[in-house]
């Protein structure tokens, strides 16, 4: 008798992530020079750490209110209004979660009824769409293409709405591609969100990482739209802490009561030297202006400028990506297939990049290559891409 | 100082091989303009000078680098510049400070031997008119030096991930 009688449907219908067959792979090659990380190159500073070593010096090694200390939840509502002009209440509208993955978790939990569909950018992170699955829902791909820059426009969503469209996710700056919605894009597609009654989950873990010149803007922000969304963010990009896993939501107090109940029943609390560490981060952030982040900022900043000129000129065309840490350059001037470039690359110049499919059926054409790596190791990767398409005859 | 150029020096402080093209490339400007603004740095001597900083433990020359702290009697008109002259044009000092609270002056000096540095101390530096006294530290082991971790930690991120 097979133990996998015992295995529900639903989570054998989520397909096996993409992303992680390709890491089975790259793991027997040795020697193999990677741009294959979704997370940054810098070490957590130094002064977060000395202030989780001191928390766990002290004997905190206790649960935590469910939402969170008071203290972090105070220094993230204060974060969010000096740096993106958001007002949440830190007593009821802010969650602390177990980085901002368990937040697309219970945000999906929490308003999904069966069958109900959920409006996702193709490509876009490998989450959202078995984590509809796995809440109940049906997730609905809505194709971005670099013509656009791989933003949503309203017309796309129209599209794609159905009497069973409940919500929409927004993963802006994007991971995969690196695309920005700035205030314009998102103005125009509140008004599509509106008119369908969508509720909207906005996730903005990049939102430190832009290069417009302008600040990020949270879909929040625009007129309407704050009674209607959920904000997911955390501590692993900008404060590069992703092993620690730490986040929150923020949202209306009726929604954020009910994800609550979600979590304290699932999860019960965040660890608390990750809140301890975040709160250090938060707190002298607050007094500098942020200027760490600022450092990291300028750093991807100019590898980015780097990696996305490389590609062109050897003839990959890239969009401009504005945000995050990854460039999405188009690899059809190959004649292969994602996946056939991606493993041919490897076996042939043993340089890792993640086929744009691994994010959705919209990546086909695509790769995905993070530059957060040393300008080192993407000079070396750069030089390996540029031998790769003389040996199949790409010319720039 | 312009944006642009505190960028250059960003850029130039972590790898001063860097050449305009790269750096034009990673600031999005002309290369024109990144040789100008540096051709100015080095002009007003903001930029004193490119160096390539060594890890001595890890060649086969020996080196002894010594901290002192020089306590003087200051000079009516001249304050501390004339000794501090008088003791930086030594090849062996490499860095003088002055400095605040319990001593005067900071010299760092090197020499190929103990010995070397001592005699240094005992027949130059302190024979000097008006050095009242001086207290040699010699540097056992170097872990970080103008910011850079001599044994720095390695990338240990897995090699792909979502």
């Amino acid at each position: 008798m097979s133990a996998e009688k015992w295995v529900n449907p639903v989570v054998k219908a989520v397909p096996p992530s993409g992303i992680r067959q390709f890491f089975d792979i790259v793991n027997e090659i040795e020697g193999a020079v990677s741009l294959g990380v979704g997370e940054p190159d810098f070490v957590t500073p130094w002064r977060m750490r000395e202030a989780a070593i001191w928390s766990l010096e002290q004997g905190e090694t206790h649960y935590t209110s469910n939402w969170g200390t008071p203290e972090l939840r105070g220094a993230i509502a204060q974060y969010l209004r000096t740096r993106f002009a958001l007002e949440y209440n830190p007593a009821r509208e802010i969650l602390v979660t177990i980085g901002a993955s368990e937040g697309i978790d219970l945000a999906l939990r929490t308003i999904l009824r069966p069958g109900d569909e959920v409006l996702i950018p193709d490509p876009s992170y490998v989450s959202y769409a078995p984590c509809v699955m796995l809440a109940g829902g049906v997730p609905v791909g809505v194709r971005t293409g670099a013509d656009e820059g791989f933003r949503m426009v309203p017309q796309a969503v129209r599209d794609a709405l159905t009497p069973r469209s409940r919500a929409i996710i927004l993963p802006y700056p994007n991971n995969p591609t690196g695309a920005v919605m700035e205030r314009a894009d998102l103005a125009a597609l509140s008004e599509a969100v509106a008119e369908a009654d969508l509720a909207v989950i906005s996730d903005e873990i990049y939102g430190e990482l832009t290069y417009t010149g302008d600040r990020h803007v949270s879909i929040a922000e625009l007129p309407g739209m704050r009674e209607r969304t959920i904000l997911l963010s955390g501590f692993s990009k900008s404060f590069a802490m992703t092993g620690w896993r730490l986040g929150y939501a923020c949202g209306p107090d009726e929604i954020m009561a009910a994800m609550v109940k979600i979590h304290q029943y699932t999860a019960l609390c965040a660890p608390i030297m990750a809140q301890r560490a975040a709160l250090e981060g938060l707190r002298f952030g607050l007094t500098d202006d942020f200027s760490e982040v600022a450092s990291m900022r300028r750093s991807y900043n100019r590898r980015r400028r780097v990696i996305v000129e490389a590609f062109n000129k050897m003839g990959l065309p890239c969009f401009e990506p504005l945000g995050a840490f990854y460039a999405f350059p188009c690899i059809r001037p190959t004649g292969m297939t994602s996946q056939q470039f991606c493993e041919t690359l490897l076996r042939e110049q043993k340089l890792a990049l993640v086929p744009g499919t691994a994010f959705g059926p919209s990546g086909e054409g695509f790769v995905r290559a993070s530059y957060a790596y040393s300008m080192g190791v993407i000079q070396e990767a750069m030089a390996r891409l540029r031998a790769f398409l003389a040996d199949h005859g790409v010319a720039p | 100082m312009t944006y642009l150029k505190n960028e250059i020096l960003e850029i130039l402080l972590e790898d001063s091989r860097t050449t305009p093209a790269q750096m034009a490339v990673m600031l999005g400007v002309s290369e024109k303009e990144i040789e100008s603004a540096v051709s100015e740095l080095e002009k007003d001597r903001v930029i004193v000078k490119y160096n390539t900083m060594i890890d001595r433990d890890k060649t086969d020359e020996s080196l002894v680098e010594a901290l002192i702290e020089v306590r003087v009697t200051p000079q009516r008109d001249r304050g501390f510049d004339e000794i501090a002259r008088r003791i930086y044009r030594f090849p062996e000092v490499r860095s003088v400070y002055l400095m605040s609270g319990g001593y005067d002056l900071m010299v760092l000096t090197e020499g190929k031997t103990l010995k070397q540095v001592a005699f240094f101390v005992a027949e130059k530096l302190s024979t000097i008119e008006g050095v009242i006294s001086t207290a040699t530290h010699f540097v056992l082991k170097k872990y970080k030096d103008d910011g850079v971790v001599f044994d720095e930690e390695s990338d240990n991120r897995l090699a792909v991930t979502p």
